[in-house]
């Protein structure tokens, strides 16, 4: 079967985020002072070949293990679809 | 000896490190292909130097798929057995994200790309690249947008108690003092080396001031520390 791993990969809690600080000063200047932070990271999306969900699972946190995310700056969530 | 310049697709201080290599250290210098993986002909007291630049277009994370190419795997094994490696800039990211350096390099933290001449200081005697220079305050270039030295206190802690710390950002005076600091990077640590010493990154730009018709010629007294031997630990 066919699954779709819906992956987001963001920067760590602690870390400065630059992008996010950026876009957060443009929605003030748009006046949407309601905005309290902006952090930006990352949408992946993987087609996968797997026997079940699970096993699907498992091949997207190994992708974002190895490759996909850096745990020194970032964590990752997977969903699958 | 001779030194190795690994070509990524997207690097771009390839030239300009061969050319310092060659023609103002007078060094002997191999191009080495990305897609290749025989460096069967360099030995540990050889150098292997990955430049500067965007490889792979810096896509999905400085350095990370650079790092999955077939002349890292060959880098890698080169490192592990002793092998000297100068990563720069683009260099020092593929090293930290292939795991022969810890931490990680951010994107810096006024978001803006810094190309400028910085100055640098060391005070590591234990290091190839850095005992002959200590105390010396050298001015460099930097050109990067994504510099920010970034590892975990205890990560941070590790690399001073042994002394893997190469250089800091300081004033023309040598202190940290001031607007120095082009990056954020944590402590003003501008480039660190593994705790083997014999794997070296950093991100201001040696090459680039190895010339007197350029006008900085400190950027060689970096680099000759490379062309001696390691007295490396086995």
């Amino acid at each position: 079967m066919t699954f779709t791993a819906l992956i987001n990969i963001m920067p760590l809690k602690e870390l400065l985020d630059p992008q996010g600080k950026a876009v957060m000063g443009g929605l003030k200047n748009l006046g949407m002072g309601n905005v309290q932070d902006v952090r930006i990271g990352k949408h992946i999306t993987l087609k996968i070949e797997a026997v079940d969900k699970e096993s699907a699972k498992k091949i997207a946190e190994e992708a974002c293990q190895k490759l996909l995310a850096n745990p020194v700056m970032e964590y990752f969530e997977v969903s699958i679809e | 000896m001779k030194f190795g310049v690994v070509i990524f697709p997207g690097s771009n201080c390839d030239r300009d490190m061969m050319d310092a290599l060659r023609h103002d250290l007078g060094q002997e210098v191999i191009p080495l292909w990305h897609k290749d993986k025989d460096i069967d002909s360099f030995r540990t007291e050889d150098c292997i130097v990955l430049p500067g630049g965007f490889s792979y277009g810096d896509y999905l994370r400085c350095g990370a798929i650079a790092r999955f190419s077939p002349m890292m795997q060959s880098v890698i094994d080169f490192a592990n057995k002793g092998g000297k490696v100068l990563g720069i800039c683009n260099g020092f990211q593929i090293l930290c994200e292939s795991g022969l350096l810890p931490g990680v390099l951010l994107r810096n933290e006024n978001r803006q790309f810094v190309c400028k001449n910085i100055h640098l200081i060391s005070d590591n005697d234990t290091t190839l690249l850095t005992k002959d220079i200590t105390g010396k305050v050298l001015r460099i270039p930097v050109a990067h947008g994504e510099g920010r030295y970034y590892a975990d206190n205890e990560t941070l802690d590790n690399l001073y108690k042994n002394k893997q710390i190469l250089f800091h950002y300081c004033n023309e005076y040598g202190e940290q003092k001031g607007k120095i600091n082009p990056n954020g990077s944590l402590r003003n640590i501008a480039g660190i080396c593994n705790r083997r010493k014999n794997v070296f990154g950093m991100m201001p730009h040696p090459e680039r001031a190895t010339s007197i018709a350029l006008g900085n010629t400190d950027g060689r007294l970096i680099l000759q520390g490379l062309m001696q031997r390691a007295e490396v630990p086995a």
